[in-house]
């Protein structure tokens, strides 16, 4: 069964990889009607089910809220330390190795953010943004079915973030670390939590995005393409596209 | 991708100040109109029409919707001829506008302060500033691409919130709907009726 697993990551990979072109700039559409037929199924989940728990959610007491949202932030900061690593920036290295540190302990597992007082605020890394800064391109855009908007790169890297990520590896691969296990159910709950924390904190902005868009699929494509860029180069630099206007 | 979206909604009403003159200094000129939005949204003597119709104003007389529209439409802008281009920026206007006011009911009170600036250019300087909801929210920096080819006459043509640049956004999205519609201008036009008419 093991074997069977891995022949089925590895020819996820060759997949993905084909799609990967090394240089590429800009995302292509390669498989529109699909990623806009994922998309509404997407939109429509989101209405039945995320959405009202979101807003529910959003109800919750500002401690609570944001006990949680530090929670599952301290938890992402552990999948940046390694990517940090292979970028070879070590004082983002630094930065949260100790952010986790103290928020986990003095932030009492991560409910506060003593961290952040004291200066130290860790970007968040992945795969996929470690293979931007190699320069991967993105390859094609597509819709993930729950996940949301991707490219080729990046559903690679959110793979590969599975074996990169110290809480995947004491969670879904159930490999003790420092004493401490988990299972399944810990990982799913905490990236389900984190997704849930992000759609209430973005809640009335997807509205008015939603109210505001001729095209949705579009703008939110257009939105996570900027974002990953922007993270890529950690910086948020405005690409003067403006010169060739002849006004 | 936390504070991104957050930054939609905010924004555009941020477009919004009075009729005064403002300076021409671009860090002063950003300044200045923000200073007086956040004042007049948070105006309880004024309905929301009222507040509309100062929106408009305003966003015409500050906001270069002219060459926003001109970018927004891509590369079709210098293969498109003169009267569909015309029609085009009539559309884009009434779009711009009702997308603009329709964000006002959003608005929610907010802390503005200037961070810095950085000349591009003789025709462009980067106004950096911050947005701190006072209701507790996430702060959001904004970038202001101020137009100066007219020195006395500063003109915004995007906001960069949180690194997102507006009128990308607004030209990718229109770029998909060209390219699903073989570059026809009219059907993109369409939309944009279909839009200001709902």
């Amino acid at each position: 069964m093991q074997i069977l697993k891995n022949i089925k990551i590895a020819l996820l990979f060759m997949v993905i990889f084909s799609f990967l072109p090394l240089k590429a700039k800009a995302a292509e559409e390669c498989f529109e009607k699909v990623s806009r037929s994922v998309f509404k199924f997407n939109m429509a989940l989101d209405d039945a089910i995320i959405e009202p728990i979101a807003k529910g959610y959003n109800r919750l007491p500002d401690p609570i809220k944001n006990g949680t949202s530090n929670f599952t932030s301290n938890i992402a900061t552990l999948l940046s330390i390694p990517n940090s690593l292979l970028q070879g920036n070590l004082k983002q290295v630094g930065h949260s190795t100790g952010s986790f540190v103290v928020n986990s302990t003095v932030g009492i597992l991560g409910f506060l953010n003593p961290a952040e007082k004291i200066g130290l605020k860790p970007h968040k890394e992945d795969v996929g943004q470690t293979l931007g800064t190699y320069g991967v391109g993105p390859g094609c855009y597509l819709v993930l079915p729950i996940l949301g908007p991707s490219t080729a790169r990046d559903t690679f890297g959110l793979i590969a973030d599975t074996f990169v990520d110290p809480f995947a590896h004491v969670t879904i691969r159930e490999n003790e670390l420092f004493g401490v296990s988990g299972n399944d159910l810990d990982y799913f709950s905490v990236r389900g939590t984190t997704a849930i924390d992000f759609r209430a904190d973005n809640d009335k902005n997807l509205t008015s995005l939603e109210k505001n868009s001729l095209d949705l699929y579009s703008s939110l494509k257009s939105v996570y393409l900027q974002d990953r860029e922007n993270k890529i180069k950690n910086s948020i630099e405005d690409n003067d596209e403006w010169g060739s206007l002849d006004n | 991708m936390k504070r991104l979206v957050v930054s939609f909604i905010s924004i555009f009403f941020l477009f919004q100040s009075s009729l005064v003159a403002y300076s021409s200094n671009p860090k002063d000129f950003v300044n200045e109109l923000v200073v007086d939005a956040i004042t007049k949204l948070a105006d309880k003597n004024l309905n929301k029409d009222q507040k509309i119709i100062f929106v408009e104003k305003v966003a015409l007389e500050n906001v270069d919707v002219k060459a926003l529209g001109l970018y927004t439409l891509g590369e079709l802008r210098k293969s498109s001829n003169e009267e569909d281009i015309l029609n085009y920026q009539k559309s884009f206007e009434k779009y711009f506008l009702k997308s603009l006011t329709s964000r006002l009911t959003d608005y929610s009170s907010s802390k503005f302060e200037i961070s810095g600036e950085d000349k591009k250019s003789s025709n462009y300087t980067i106004v950096n500033s911050k947005i701190i909801p006072t209701d507790g929210g996430p702060e959001l920096k904004v970038d202001w691409r101020v137009y100066t080819k007219n020195p006395d006459k500063p003109l915004i043509r995007d906001l960069i919130v949180e690194g997102l640049s507006l009128a990308r956004t607004q030209k990718e999205e229109f770029g998909s709907i060209l390219s699903s519609n073989n570059n026809d201008i009219k059907i993109l036009i369409e939309k944009l009726d279909e839009f200001v008419n709902n």
